[in-house]
């Protein structure tokens, strides 16, 4: 018998585990879940829906906003746009695995400091993508606005709004989401 | 989304083998099939992970190429230190595309064989031969929007284009597709042989045969030359091309061209990289001869040809 999950509901894989559901173990913010899923669930579905991380959004559910943005195994994705059956034995990371309310990692921090939200949606996606091209900038990853393919790449506005323009904000705080993000690059450095 | 079995692959061989079941679909990525299969656009009935062949390694080729496994991601793709060196023009076109998360994601052999954006064939609600072949094609009933549309190459059964930017710039390096079948055999496709033009057959968008798989795509020895890859689009970032125009000029001003955003596949002739000494518009006259353009959409071949024209003046 598995005990119930989050949510309170009642896993019992051998029932569950038929031609379109199976098995599949997920590392979220260091714990791990062993879960029997629908084969359809999306993995932002199981992380919002079975496992309650609600952090990560669902604006489009398509790919087109970058509210469900995650990192796996240290790498940025839409979780809307992958299969959590496709994620067994992997690690993800969400935005409730970057700081608690009371310790606040330096990029939630950053984005409070510069105002860089308004009503909050896009939020999670924003710091989980804002996060993750700083490490994209270190380890040399082109963009479409690197001028030299060839050397190291600069910290500029336009790398860093090229980079974010796969998070969409409806209100409109990219100025100050630009601006969270230096601080964080600047402090690194 | 309909219900489907879920398997994984642990080889090509059981892959291909897999796939030959009716109903049964690849998935590496998924950016593009989940989006359909959300959609009901794409409804397998079994889906089989590729993501763990193991072909995910960027290879020296004994003629001086590079062979790219199917499963390299275009993240991975475009940041390849041989790749920015000897083929810059493939990682600009990678970086041109969808966004940072998406090209993590995003594989070699499922960019190859995303499917076409045109809003009709997304649009379930309207008539398009391409998603049930007989139906019709909506983006050709009258008051239609066309705007992003193809004007060459395409049918009286669909105009609809190829969206993906990296096959632009595979089709200037003179690319090739490798796949493997069921029975284990292997083929080899250059980009015009594995992209069918869509005639009366729309619904059918590559060569490959039930249960074939694309193993790695093949770059033939470098070529140097300047090379560019400029995608004009309708916002800076984030967009599918309009136009896009992958330019390799030598210093004796030969070179090739090959453009995205106006046909159903990546679009390049001889007879237009032979006229490229003479300049844009001599290119265009026969990149471009057979057009047929809408109404909407004729301003993509203007648009094909001052692009190149700005491009080959910045030398
Ligand atoms: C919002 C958004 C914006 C985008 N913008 C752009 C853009 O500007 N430019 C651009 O070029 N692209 C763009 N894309 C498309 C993106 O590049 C594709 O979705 C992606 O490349 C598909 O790769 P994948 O591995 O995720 O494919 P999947 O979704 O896994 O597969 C796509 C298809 O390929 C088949 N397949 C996959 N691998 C193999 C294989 N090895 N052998 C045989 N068949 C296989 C699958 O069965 C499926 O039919 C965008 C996508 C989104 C969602
Ligand atoms: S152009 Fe092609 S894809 Fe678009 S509606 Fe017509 S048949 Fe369908
Ligand atoms: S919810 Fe995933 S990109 Fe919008
Ligand atoms: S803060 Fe409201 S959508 Fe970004």
């Amino acid at each position: 018998m598995h005990p119930p999950d989050q949510l309170g509901r009642h896993r019992d894989a051998s029932a569950a585990c038929g031609d379109d559901h199976s098995p599949c173990t997920l590392h979220v913010n260091g714990t791990r879940h062993d879960l029997t899923l629908d084969n359809r669930t999306t993995l932002l579905d199981a992380l919002r829906e079975h496992l309650a991380l609600t952090g990560a959004k669902k604006g489009c559910d398509h790919g087109q906003c970058g509210a469900c943005t995650v990192a796996v195994n240290g790498t940025r994705i839409n979780a809307c746009l992958t299969l959590a059956v496709m994620h067994d034995g992997d690690e993800i990371t969400t935005i409730e695995g970057h700081g608690t309310p009371e310790s606040l990692d330096a990029m939630q921090q950053a984005f409070i400091d510069n105002d860089a939200f308004q009503c909050g949606y896009c939020t999670p996606g924003q710091i989980c993508s804002a996060t993750a091209i700083l490490e994209e900038i270190r380890a040399g990853l082109p963009s479409h606005v690197t001028e030299n393919l060839s050397t190291a790449i600069d910290l500029t506005d336009a790398e860093i709004r090229e980079r974010m323009s796969g998070n969409l904000c409806r209100c409109g705080a990219y100025a100050n989401i630009l601006k969270a993000i230096h601080q964080v690059a600047e402090a690194h450095s | 989304m309909r219900a489907f079995r879920y398997a994984r692959a642990a080889d090509p061989a059981a892959a291909a083998s897999a796939a030959q079941a009716p109903g049964a679909k690849f998935i590496a990525g998924g950016t593009n099939l989940l989006d359909l299969m959300k959609h009901e656009i794409e409804t397998p009935t079994q889906v089989i992970d590729v993501t763990g062949t193991g072909l995910d390694t960027i290879a020296p080729t004994p003629e001086g190429g590079l062979r790219i496994g199917a499963m390299a991601s275009n993240a991975a793709l475009s940041a390849d230190t041989r790749v920015r060196r000897d083929y810059p023009l493939l990682s600009r076109a990678l970086v041109s595309g969808a966004s940072g998360q998406l090209r993590n994601k995003a594989t070699t052999g499922g960019n190859l064989l995303q499917r076409t954006r045109c809003a009709y064939f997304y649009d379930t609600a309207m008539p398009c031969n391409k998603r049930s072949p007989g139906a019709g094609c909506a983006a050709q009933g009258e008051g239609a929007t066309t705007r992003q549309l193809g004007v060459i190459g395409i049918s009286e059964a669909c105009i609809a284009t190829h969206p993906s930017d990296m096959a632009v710039a595979l089709r200037a390096l003179d690319a090739e597709v490798e796949t493997l079948l069921p029975d284990g055999r292997t083929r080899r496709f250059t980009l015009d042989a594995f992209y069918p033009l869509p005639g009366d057959s729309p619904h059918i968008e590559s060569a490959l045969a039930p249960g074939e798989m694309i193993t790695s795509v093949v770059l033939p020895a470098p070529v140097g030359g300047r090379q560019t890859y400029y995608k004009v689009r309708d916002r800076a970032s984030y967009a599918f091309a309009l136009v896009s125009v992958a330019l390799i000029q030598q210093d004796d001003g030969s070179g090739r061209v090959a453009l995205g955003g106006v046909a159903p596949r990546p679009w390049r002739r001889d007879a237009a990289d032979e006229a490229l000494p003479q300049g844009a518009s001599a290119v265009m006259e026969k990149l471009l001869e057979g057009a047929r353009p809408t109404r909407d959409n004729a301003y993509k071949l203007r648009l094909a040809e001052r692009t190149l024209a700005a491009l080959l003046e910045e030398t």
